[in-house]
């Protein structure tokens, strides 16, 4: 698949469907947006695990908490900025507090509704959902990790926040790849960096950990793909055996994946961490890969970052 | 459904507000007023409409009950308690560190709580979720919805509403406590609902416009839904009194969220136990 590039969104599509092909009990809760979320194929062979509520993102996030009362395993689908934060409350109260076993299925994550501008663009929802007890946050870094990571969170008994993209971003991952919720992939070992990123940046952590390694800086590239539960110890170990730290997301930089990592680093009392991300700034209407460069989430960034840290 | 009379289902409202009250005197906090509004439809549902297994909470054929309007939860419990859902004992442990008992309801804590409540305007969407759910499965169970006159202020209500006309959801009763009274004022000053018997007719509801204290009249209600064959989900406007059956807390905005001292304590159940308010 060298070169292919696929919306993590497709994964998920594909995903939901062989899950609710296999369980009957898997449901889709569709805010009016499902065609673009990817659950038409869904909607089209499994009607009877099929719903639309309408544009009601509260009413979504409350049916699906009353669906998992009776055993079922909702999917409530929307864009990121409003399943995270229309329905902020709601998940919340009829999701976290009862420990519920909904699954929030979120495309348009972080920077990728790109032309649709600020409005639609999702730079907090991670923060947002990751301070809430009960609450997993989990986003795949490519179409197979999307694949895979449906499933996991479907096997996995309560609340998790899934982020997808919008825009169709490389492949990385094979089939064969395994992932566990709350445990972090390592793509490349190297003893003078480490890049933890995840999402849509993993993808520019791999092309930056090409560029130094031939300029001879080895760097260790994580796939952070859970931001809660973090995977401490994948921290720790870059902490204690490396001590530099970049951390690469498509969110904004505070209470996110680099925030979650500098929480690690400041009470272990050791090690250097820089952040990439959103400058906590709010976009605007433009290509997807000029936002990110707005924002400095760019390969060249990562380099010369980890450049600067190893002065 | 269990074949109990109206005179023993009123002496049962009047020892449900007995216990609610004590609960929330023993607590010195809660909110007797909507406690008291609600008291006798509770009742009804309780302790003679609802199929439901005090032994096994969680059967999952049983009927449910979601009070969207969660703070007048002292109500539900002394209803809960009395059936043996719990130990009576616990009715003494109200907002106390380490209850089952929660200001507002928790359904990991408190056998027979089919859905955590008390951020007003979300139970409504959790029980239409409960009885797609119940579609969904091929389960006779019925899903009763109490939700409050000022609880629909908020715009979920209404995205509920609509939804379970979309699914032809007539395994839904949804009760309206119309009590006229929210916590800064009458319902009509602060946000008029106008006429809500109207207004969920024209959103596919079969009505019933009713007074929330008559229990014949409850009793009629419930009886006529059960053997309905409508489709269409089902709505009881109850016009209920705020602090029924305590003069001094009748229609009073201050009884909304307080907690009565020794000596109001006192006067409010010997005139509970009259009956006569």
């Amino acid at each position: 698949m060298e070169g292919t590039k696929i919306a993590t969104r497709d994964g998920f599509g594909e995903a939901i469907v062989e899950l609710g092909r296999k369980n009957k009990d898997i449901c889709v809760v569709d805010i009016d947006i499902g065609k673009s979320c990817k659950t038409g194929a869904f909607a089209k062979e499994l009607p009877e695990q099929y719903l639309n509520v309408g544009i009601a993102e509260q009413n979504g996030a409350g049916v699906s908490a009353g669906l998992a009362t009776a055993g079922k395993i909702p999917f409530v689908v929307t864009y990121a900025v409003f399943g995270s934060l229309r329905m902020c409350e709601q998940i919340r109260q009829e999701i976290c507090y009862p420990k519920l076993n909904v699954k929030i299925a979120c495309s348009h994550g972080g920077v990728t509704p790109a032309n649709d501008g600020a409005s639609h663009q999702s730079i907090e929802d991670m923060g947002v959902l990751r301070t809430i007890p009960n609450m997993t946050v989990v986003m795949p870094a490519d179409y197979y990790a999307a694949k895979k990571l449906v499933a996991k969170a479907a096997e996995l008994y309560g609340p998790v926040y899934l982020r997808f993209t919008r825009d169709a971003i490389p492949v990385i991952y094979d089939e064969n790849q395994e992932f566990e919720i709350g445990r972090a992939v390592t793509l490349r070992e190297g003893g003078d960096i480490a890049i933890i990123a995840n999402g849509d940046t993993v993808r520019l952590a791999l092309e930056a950990e090409e560029k130094l390694s031939s300029q001879g800086i080895r760097a260790k590239v994580l796939d952070m793909h859970t931001i809660k539960p973090l995977d401490k110890e994948a921290v720790l170990d870059c902490l204690r055996g490396i001590g530099r730290i970049i951390t690469v997301e498509d969110h904004n930089i505070l209470n996110g994946l680099g925030s979650a990592v500098c929480e690690v680093a400041a009470e272990e009392g050791t090690g250097h961490v820089k952040r990439i991300g959103i400058q906590d700034q709010f976009g605007q209407s433009a290509p997807y890969e000029r936002l990110l460069e707005l924002n400095g989430i760019t390969t060249e960034n990562i380099v010369e970052t980890a450049k600067s840290m190893l002065k | 459904m269990k074949n109990i009379g109206t005179e023993e289902l009123k002496q049962q409202a009047k020892e449900l507000r007995k216990t609610a009250l004590t609960m929330i005197y023993e607590a010195q906090s809660g909110h007797p007023g909507g406690a008291f509004s609600a008291a006798d439809l509770v009742t009804a549902l309780y302790f003679r409409e609802m199929n439901l297994d005090p032994e096994n909470p969680k059967w999952e054929d049983r009927d449910r009950f979601v009070l969207s309007k969660g703070h007048v939860c002292p109500i539900q419990y002394a209803a809960l308690g009395t059936l043996g859902f719990f130990p009576e004992k616990e009715l003494h442990t109200l907002r106390k560190e380490g209850s089952i008992l929660q200001g507002h309801p928790d359904m990991k804590r408190c056998p027979g709580i089919d859905i955590s409540t008390g951020s007003l305007g979300q139970g409504l969407s959790c029980a239409v979720g409960m009885a797609i759910a119940g579609k969904m499965n091929h389960k006779d169970y019925r899903v009763f919805a109490m939700i409050g006159d000022g609880e629909s202020d908020e715009g979920q209500i209404w995205e509920a509403i609509m939804c379970a006309n979309r699914y032809q959801l007539d395994n839904l009763i949804v009760i309206l406590d119309n009590n006229g009274l929210q916590l800064d004022g009458t319902t009509d000053e602060i946000m008029p609902l106008l006429d809500m018997s109207q207004k969920l007719k024209d959103f596919g509801y079969e009505v019933y416009d009713i007074n929330g204290h008559d229990m014949d009249e409850i009793v009629c209600t419930l009886d006529e839904i059960r053997a309905g064959k409508t489709k269409k989900p089902k709505f009881i406007n109850a016009h209920t009194v705020k602090g029924k059956g305590v003069s001094f807390m009748e229609n009073q905005l201050g009884w909304h969220g307080a907690a009565p001292n020794e000596q109001q304590y006192a006067q409010a159940m010997e005139e509970l136990e009259r009956g006569d308010i």
